[in-house]
């Protein structure tokens, strides 16, 4: 199974995020921000990375690039979680780099189903 | 494999709640004509998390709410609309809306539809918006595609960008995803593949054709997982029986759908109310780590002290001075412990003064004055009982300054002060305690005007020439109220009275001083915690009693020479240069002391309110912390005791309300004085 690192400044999110997915047997690392992400990203190799687009400190976007920026995160796979108002910050995502989106609101059911399309 | 999402909603509301504190302060904050970008996109965060997790837990009238507060929000981001103090008004309105609407979700109680509709209409038309079009139903179902119920075959021709790869797309794993459609053949095109000198390894050189064949297999269903991958590749699908039935035409459109959209819609939350709140309460990992490690040193002890255990016929001195030396380090341990557990339960005070600054911007707007607010010490910790308790009695003063303090500017102005008066929140720790400061810039008290009152009222003799100590505290008389009018914000009965009660049962005190014409100052103190406190035992006949030993100001033995017997049988005890009551506790609780004579015992001063009075004891024992326990939970309320505790051999000891043993020693001694003390109480 993998580990996931799951990224959101909101609580409930986050909470709902890392239960579907520890549920699914994955290990969840969580992170509050862009920057948090960034630094538990380095100490901690993850198999996938979800994050959150607005955040403060460091948004989605920019982690992303920043992540890509690393040797270790060239190749895996991320996510962001995304508000169907916008799809101009989709294009921003896949321009710095990210894998895919998912769409808010989700359920836990189609989070998983979304993962398993980038886990392999 | 279903999650029941109805446990995050705790959560959401809580978070949801700070959101909305962290839009309101900011909205406070947000100057006309030049907008702060850290302030509004913190303000646009916080609706925008409430919308995104309301829209995730179901709450559809809340997200569909905060919607329209987000996207005019985000116009305000992007610099597309100007601020007005109409749109700053509006927003404030619509979070003090969805506050509302976010706790009648919890309780599972009805909302207020009118003023959500009233507010929502404002919303739209500022956005220039038809009223009524709801976000939820941006994305209604979209079924489309039924008419393909029959086997189908597609040709897919997938030509990857080179940096697809980078992207963390893996071509294998999309076609693990298209398998699971139907049957799958795979071709790949190596043509493109460099000699492997030039070849850049992590680069896309394939491409592949696909053969797709099942039973219902829409374009949709195939596009969407080639949907994060479209702008990175050239991808045809191509219905291989399309020259039969001409399902071409629809290629170019739908290419929008999302997977996050498809499947079951948000569950709905349905009448059912959640649980009654709990309350909880936030603790910093911090704090939790700490507790960690004070149990790994817990355990370590013990594993220490279990190494002693064993034979103990033949106990040697060795050891014993182990025991002792683990019995210390476990003294230690126990208490960093508790102080860690006791951090836990302790907040920030910003948590009761964020609510300040809407109040003052509300009341100043209300009656006409200039308030600049300020706050300091917002980080100071309190524990989250004392908190809770403390906010009534802080928003009367702060609305006590604003309303009698703070003179309107055409007064001021004359007085020679700056027009905009101000009102000052402080916050510090002070030995020991915590002490609140809420200062102004006002008329200060007018002595002449309380008096001119107190008589009126009664409250004291005609020819009565207080000090001004005594004065200021003829505010907290029960009744007093020297506002010449009575406006709805401050004056509504509730006196200072009961804000001096309601800080008093927290175990705390709150003083005045006051310069006619430059301002007053409440100060307010209040123990950092109320399940501990650090006590002195004292023996009095059989009884063991606590006093706080933060009320204690010396222990002396009595000199025969100083007691004096006034009037009655008051009795008063000359303390260097000033004369304090004497209180014989036994005699107020009908209890015995070793000896009448009162010359054989000792004296403990004792402060409270400002007064001083000697406390006769048999004998002084040691000092130690002791937990809590209420009195009136466990039995009933006792004047003179604020509380009990367990001793460490088992027993119960009393706790001394010292307040309130000065206030009864303040009137004579004697049965029917003790009768009228408890009617009053």
């Amino acid at each position: 199974m993998a580990s996931i690192l799951a990224v959101d400044d909101s609580e409930s999110m986050r909470q709902m995020v890392s239960f579907a997915l520890k549920n699914a047997g994955h290990t969840v690392v969580e992170a509050v921000d862009g920057q948090d992400a960034l630094a538990r990203a380095k100490t901690n190799k993850v198999n996938l990375v979800i994050t959150d687009v607005n955040m403060p400190r460091m948004d989605g976007i920019s982690l992303i690039k920043e992540l890509r920026n690393l040797p270790d995160y060239k190749f895996t796979p991320i996510l962001m979680l995304t508000t169907e108002s916008s799809s101009e910050k989709k294009q921003q995502g896949k321009e710095a780099g990210a894998t895919g989106w998912l769409v808010k609101p989700f359920n836990p059911d189609q989070l998983i189903s979304t993962i398993n399309r980038v886990l392999g | 494999m279903s999650i029941d999402i109805t446990q995050f909603h705790q959560t959401f509301f809580e978070e949801s709640f700070e959101g909305l504190d962290v839009m309101e302060s900011g909205l406070l904050e947000l100057d006309i004509g030049a907008v702060d970008s850290d302030v509004i996109n913190a303000i646009f965060r916080a609706a925008h998390s409430i919308k995104g997790g309301s829209a995730t837990f179901g709450f559809t009238n809340i997200a569909t709410f905060t919607h329209a507060m987000e996207t005019l929000l985000d116009e305000i981001r992007d610099g597309n609309r100007a601020v007005s103090t109409e749109i700053v008004d509006i927003l404030l309105q619509s979070v003090d809306c969805l506050r509302d609407m976010i706790t009648a979700q919890r309780d599972g109680e009805e909302n207020d539809q009118e003023r959500i509709d009233q507010l929502q209409k404002e919303l739209d038309t500022l956005l220039g918006k038809e009223p009524g079009k709801d976000v939820s139903k941006q994305h209604t179902e979209d079924e489309t595609g039924v008419e393909n119920a029959l086997p189908s075959e597609w040709i897919i021709s997938f030509t990857p960008q080179p940096h697809l790869l980078k992207t963390g797309n893996d071509p294998a794993l999309l076609f693990r995803e298209l398998q699971s459609l139907g049957d799958l053949e795979i071709e790949a095109d190596t043509g493109k593949l460099p000699p492997l000198a030039e070849m850049d390894p992590e680069s896309c050189y394939l491409s592949w054709k696909l053969r797709l064949r099942g039973d219902a297999i829409t374009e949709e269903a195939i596009r969407e997982i080639f949907s994060w991958v479209e702008d990175d590749c050239d991808l045809e699908i191509r219905n291989a029986s399309s020259e039969v039935r001409g399902g071409e035409k629809r290629e170019t459109e739908k290419t929008e759908e999302r997977v996050g959209e498809k499947g079951a819609p948000p569950k709905k939350p349905g009448k059912k109310p959640l649980t009654p709140e709990s309350s909880s309460i936030r603790v910093s990992i911090d704090k939790v780590d700490t507790l960690i490690n004070m149990v790994g040193e817990l355990v370590i002890t013990q594993s220490m002290m279990g190494n002693l255990d064993g034979d103990f016929e033949d106990f040697d001195h060795a050891r014993l001075e182990q025991l002792r030396e683990g019995l210390s380090l476990l003294e230690r341990n126990i208490r960093e412990l508790q102080e860690s557990v006791m951090r836990i339960r302790m907040l920030p005070i910003s948590f009761v003064f964020s609510r300040f600054p809407r109040m003052v911007h509300d009341l100043s707007q209300k009656l006409g004055k200039q308030i600049n607010f300020e706050m300091s010490g917002e980080q100071t910790e309190l524990d989250k009982t004392v908190m809770e308790k403390i906010g009534d009695p802080l928003v009367h003063l702060v609305r006590n300054s604003i309303d009698h303090g703070i003179e309107p500017p055409e007064v001021r102005r004359q007085r020679g002060k700056p027009e905009m008066g101000s009102v000052h929140l402080n916050a510090f720790h002070k030995g020991g305690n915590i002490v609140i400061e809420i200062s102004d810039d006002g008329a200060g008290l007018n002595k002449e005007r309380i008096l001119e009152k107190a008589r009126e009222k009664g409250l004291i003799e005609e020819d009565c020439q207080p000090s001004e100590e005594k004065i200021y505290e003829l505010l907290f008389q029960p009744g007093f109220s020297t506002a010449e009018t009575v406006s709805d914000i401050s004056g509504r009965g509730v006196g200072m009275d009961v804000v001096r009660r309601n800080i008093r049962e927290l175990g705390g005190n709150i003083d005045v001083t006051s310069s006619e014409g430059q301002g007053t100052t409440f100060t307010i103190r209040l123990p950092l915690t109320l399940a501990i406190l650090d006590g002195q035992l004292v023996r009095i006949g059989r009884e063991t009693y606590i006093i706080p030993l933060i009320s204690i100001i010396e222990s002396l033995l009595i000199a025969p020479g100083n007691i004096n017997s006034i009037a009655s049988k008051s009795e008063v005890y000359k303390l260097r240069d000033e004369y304090i009551p004497i209180v014989r506790t036994h005699e107020l609780f009908g209890t015995r002391a070793d000896s009448d004579n009162i010359e054989e015992g000792l004296l403990v001063v004792i402060e409270g309110d400002g007064q001083k009075a000697g406390l006769y004891v048999d004998e002084l024992l040691g000092q130690q912390q002791v937990v809590i326990k209420s009195l009136e939970t466990n039995y009933q309320k006792v004047d003179g005791i604020s509380g009990a505790t367990i001793l460490g051999d088992g027993t119960v000891a009393l706790i001394l309300d010292v307040e309130g043993l000065i206030g009864m020693s303040r009137r004579p001694r004697g049965n029917k004085a003790q009768q009228e003390e408890r009617a009053v109480a």
